[in-house]
């Protein structure tokens, strides 16, 4: 059914090539000088050609995604040889790692859903960026868990802020997405922020 | 034609030298130390793995209070054992019962919980893993050899956003008298995404 079965490798290495490692270290270190957020390093990845993303392995997505956003931020001007200002240090990497990124933000109001309550994930096709998967659209689930506020990446992918919302862990269940041919006895649950949510 | 063996005189694969030129130009541009990704190629090739994972789980099963905190902030409790950083920054630990089995996915990209797992395996990151998960996720565990009863329900936890899911798997039978580091050998890493189970105890001691 659909991409075949899933193939698991035994003893598999962190790494199956020299440049796979390397894609991963130009990733994170040029993504630690601030031109671009995660959201807007997924969107990029994202908005390959459809047949390019199938048929390119994950690092390979990785770097074609770099790729653009470099391109897109001007920072392959050959003009420019003066070390970037925030250019990471080998002894920062370790204190960067661990550190890592809070995207959870204060947010102010009642949330508007609460656990317990059915809600319908929005039938909505954004443009952009969006982080509400296509298979629960229109379809009807349970709020388990309100997480408070987080970084809207609709918004965050485009330049245009950190948009907070409320995330919520919303429930669905498998007949409710596949129909009949579900599996029995299957959920499924996705993390979706407020504005994907509408009460029913 | 195509050779199964590697020409000395080959030129190199074309994505070695794309990301060597790219290398280049980044380092050239002072966008880059080469010695910076180097550090962060080391810390996840040999730093960073689930062994980190195993430990929290190990821990969880042997410390009810920790377990408690684990359930209730999984970021706080996996923290204090000194575990944290990019890709974990909003943990959230579900547990497996007799009659509920959780499985991780990401279907939007490849989120995973890099402090307590390491990076993901290519599997993980296949569009068959990522589409079918939440389609049909018991032939998908079938497929890494895990048949469930089918009275036990599944779970499947789709990481559309900055939370990041570690499976607390359900301590096998005749481990009572096992120390914690013993514990911890028998957690593989799949048993933490849902696609595996611990390894039976007579297996390790065997």
């Amino acid at each position: 059914m659909g991409f075949g079965p899933v193939r698991p490798e035994v003893n598999e290495p962190v790494f199956h090539a020299a440049w796979e490692a390397r894609a991963l270290g130009l990733t994170l270190a040029t993504g630690a000088l601030g031109h671009w957020n995660i959201d807007e390093s997924r969107h990029a990845r994202e908005s390959l050609p459809p047949a390019v993303y199938l048929s390119s392995s994950y690092y390979e997505i990785w770097i074609r995604g770099l790729e653009a956003l470099l391109d897109r931020h001007g920072l392959l001007d050959p003009a420019a040889s003066v070390p970037h200002p925030r250019r990471l240090a080998p002894g920062a990497v370790a204190q960067v790692l661990a550190a890592g990124t809070d995207y959870t933000r204060p947010i102010a109001g009642p949330p508007r859903f609460r656990p317990g309550d059915r809600v319908r994930a929005r039938n909505i096709h954004p443009r952009g960026h969006t982080r509400l998967p296509r298979y629960v659209r229109g379809h009807a689930g349970i709020v388990e868990a309100e997480h408070g506020g987080f970084v809207l990446p609709d918004a965050n992918a485009h330049g245009q802020g950190d948009a907070p919302e409320r995330l919520y862990t919303v429930v669905f269940d498998g007949a409710d997405l596949w129909g009949p041919d579900a599996e029995p006895g299957t959920s499924v649950s996705v993390d979706a922020w407020e504005s994907y949510l509408e009460p029913i | 034609m195509p050779h199964d063996h590697p020409h000395h005189d080959a030129p190199p694969d074309p994505m070695t030298e794309r990301v060597r030129q790219l290398e280049e130009r980044l380092v050239a541009q002072g966008l880059v130390d080469p010695a910076a990704v180097d550090a962060i190629i080391e810390t996840y090739a040999e730093k960073v793995g689930p062994r980190t994972g195993a430990a929290v789980v190990a821990r969880a099963w042997t410390d009810p209070e920790f377990a408690d905190w684990l359930a209730r902030d999984a970021t706080a409790a996996i923290g204090s054992m000194g575990y944290a950083g990019r890709q974990g920054e909003h943990m959230q630990a579900v547990f497996n019962t007799p009659t509920l089995h959780n499985l991780i996915v990401c279907t939007l990209c490849s989120c995973y919980p890099w402090p307590v797992l390491g990076l993901p395996p290519v599997w993980y990151k296949s569009p068959a893993y990522r589409s079918r998960a939440v389609i049909e996720p018991r032939a998908v565990l079938a497929e890494f050899g895990l048949e469930l009863p089918p009275q036990v329900q599944i779970r499947v936890w789709d990481s559309t956003a900055e939370l990041r899911y570690l499976v607390i798997p359900m301590r096998p039978e005749g481990t009572e008298e096992m120390t914690v580091d013993e514990l911890a050998a028998l957690i593989t890493r799949d048993s933490m995404v849902g696609t595996g189970l611990p390894v039976a105890p007579e297996r390790v001691s065997g």
